[in-house]
């Protein structure tokens, strides 16, 4: 099967799981046993004014026909608006988008640097003292409380210490460069601006790293198993044996075996730490996803929540179907289909 | 004519002793991994904890909202072990009378999201066709989106309070166990004792729950260790953002919201409580990996 076909084959069966959603999303929307209207117009309103305020949201029609409504709005890139801020939810997520995907994927390569030597290093030295220091180590700090050892972290190494800054991403008197990506760390290399480049990357190293405790666990025991999986096949032996050094076997063909699982596991990761992602922006102020999720939530403002769990299914789709093309490249063996 | 040798009835061992015998062994395992004897202490410790927290606790009605004014955020001392908070309570005692609900909680969403989890991925793995697919879809839907994310949106809709958060977090959490079972019911499936039950006349439901689920459980029990602190985590998140337990109620994320803005200077509110979850969290995990060495010894060589 080629691979164009394949791929497109992947996008088309991911549609009816993305409708799906959206259904799931809109039902939880509307069985809020609270009154969002009520809320949103505040204690003085009348119930004229309510009536009003609903028959303009749409939400005085029978439920399908909202559904119907909503779905239509969203091929056509109208995701609703807030009922606070009156904005188009598409414009915030947009404008907040960038931000997320920027600390998602610094912590995630973190996680990788930080997770798949420790699992080589564990496989290496199966059931000796650095496996078990491993092991120890990322069961540690998976088991905190991300937001709470941000907390812990700003302190440190921003108030005591004074290493990195505290909040945001970037200082306030500092211009964000012109935007082509929205990642800062993008942007300015693409500006040549060397100087703006270190001040976000400064910003973004606390955040990414706490974030990227809750991935190096997963990492690090995948990367292990199938190290050691690896590692007791044949060809290993036979290199062994005809005296290739053991140093270029591992990193040369055993890892490349091994790093396919550990991909997958990657790519999970990177859907989890983008959840956890909102945990942390509401610790360092990081006007990303997660602050607007909080607050919508926390308003019953369910047109932002239904927009933020569509934007990171479809992430994550991508995700996934970028990860299955990256096997195909890996594995020569794995056949399409 | 030489008697043919019968087989000695001793030797045939009931499905129910070798189980017990494997058991036996896993256990010897288990004891064995000083790792996984370090959760499993400090797991005791906090069972310990949460059955006698009104006797530990020196101000257990603070667990209730309490409040001291005289003593608003003292800093730990000896009255107060822990400090106090903006309106007086002593820490120490709401961080103590905190762990069974903690504990609670968990067990409520692994249980929840097993039961569901399990039903819906026997019913696939064993029924195939349509049905199986569109089980599946419906798994992958809630795949789709990290449970996080979702369970968020569940307790802003159900309405904030831990009841409405623990239903929220398992009405999210089942797809995992869904997935899992049903790729075990799969495979089993197709073992040759499946078949000779179903040759001899067994029912579907006589199959599922006597021959096929009993031979998935290890995994099974694996995966809700390991989510256990999870799914405390996740709780503790809610209540940390707002949505979860409300205040009074004495929980440890909540507890550490509540801490938020008293931090760094009074350190101790948001402190304690944060620790609190890691001793639980960390305790599960080390259970978890120690359980995945004996029970699937595949993970670990």
């Amino acid at each position: 099967m080629n691979i164009r076909f394949y791929i497109l084959r992947r996008i088309a069966l991911v549609i009816p799981t993305l409708i799906g959603l959206s259904i799931l999303t809109f039902s939880i929307a509307r069985v809020v046993p609270g009154d969002p209207v009520g809320l949103a117009a505040g204690p003085q309103a009348t119930e004229e004014i309510k009536a009003a305020l609903r028959r303009e949201l749409g939400l005085d029609q029978p439920l399908p026909v909202q559904y119907v409504n909503y779905m239509a709005g969203l091929f056509r890139g109208d995701w609703g608006e807030s009922l606070y801020t009156r904005r188009p939810v598409i414009d915030a997520l947009r404008a907040f988008w960038p931000a997320t995907l920027e600390l998602t994927t610094a912590a995630v390569i973190i996680a990788t640097v930080l997770g798949v030597p420790a699992g080589v290093i564990s496989a290496m030295y199966r059931n000796r003292l650095p496996d078990h220091v491993a092991r120890i180590l990322s069961l540690f700090f998976v088991s905190f409380p991300s937001f709470w050892l941000a907390m812990i972290f700003q302190t440190w190494f921003g108030l005591d210490l004074g290493w990195f800054p505290i909040s945001k991403r970037l200082p306030v008197l500092v211009a964000p460069p012109a935007a082509t990506t929205g990642l800062y760390l993008v942007d300015s290399l693409i500006q040549l601006d060397f100087e703006t480049f270190l001040v976000s990357l400064r910003h973004l190293f606390i955040p990414a790293l706490v974030l990227s405790f809750g991935a190096f666990a997963s990492i690090t025991r995948i990367t292990r198993a199938s190290m050691v999986e690896a590692l007791e096949k044949d060809f290993v032996r036979m290199e062994r044996a005809i005296g290739i050094p053991y140093r270029i076997i591992i990193f040369k063909y055993v890892l490349r075996n091994a790093l396919i699982a550990t991909i997958t596991v990657i790519s999970l990761n990177f859907g989890w730490l983008m959840a956890g992602a909102i945990l942390i922006e509401t610790i360092f102020d990081w006007p990303g996803l997660g602050l607007y999720a909080v607050k919508a939530s926390l308003s019953l403002d369910f047109q932002p929540i239904m927009g933020i769990a569509i934007l990171y299914g479809i992430v994550f789709s991508i995700v996934n179907i970028l990860t299955d093309i990256v096997y195909g490249v890996l594995d020569p063996r794995i056949r399409y289909g | 004519m030489a008697e043919l040798p019968s087989i000695q009835p001793e030797k045939r061992k009931s499905a129910r002793s070798a189980r017990w015998e494997n058991f036996a062994r896993g256990l010897y395992r288990f004891r064995s991994n000083t790792l996984s004897m370090l959760g499993l202490t400090m797991l005791i410790f906090i069972l310990l904890v949460a059955i006698f927290a009104p006797i530990i606790a020196p101000y257990p009605e603070d667990a209730a909202g309490k409040t001291r004014v005289t003593a608003r955020l003292q800093p730990p001392s000896e009255d107060f072990a822990f400090g106090t908070d903006k309106i007086g309570r002593d820490i120490f005692s709401r961080v103590v009378m905190g762990t069974g609900l903690a504990l609670q909680v968990g067990t409520v969403i692994i249980l929840l999201a097993t039961t569901i989890g399990v039903t819906i991925g026997a019913i696939s793995g064993y029924a195939g066709g349509w049905l199986d697919d569109l089980l599946m879809r419906i798994t992958d839907i809630f795949l789709t989106v990290p449970a996080l994310v979702l369970a968020i949106a569940m307790s802003a809709a159900l309405g904030k309070g831990i009841i409405n958060t623990m239903i929220g977090i398992s009405l999210v959490w089942w797809p995992g166990f869904a997935r899992l079972t049903r790729s075990l019911v799969l495979s089993l499936r197709e073992e040759p004792f499946v078949e000779a039950a179903y040759g001899i006349g067994a029912g579907h439901m006589r199959i599922i729950f006597r021959h096929i689920l009993p031979n998935a459980v290890s995994p099974i029990i694996i995966k809700m260790t390991t989510d256990f602190g999870f799914a405390v985590l996740t709780a503790a998140a809610l209540g940390f953002i707002g949505l979860g337990a409300q205040p009074p109620t004495p929980e440890w994320g909540a507890m550490i919201n509540d801490g938020r803005r008293f931090f760094p200077d009074e350190w101790w509110i948001a402190t304690f409580p944060g620790l609190a979850i890691w001793l639980m969290v960390f305790s599960w995990n080390l259970i978890g990996d120690g359980l995945r060495d004996v029970l699937d010894p595949r993970s670990r060589r």
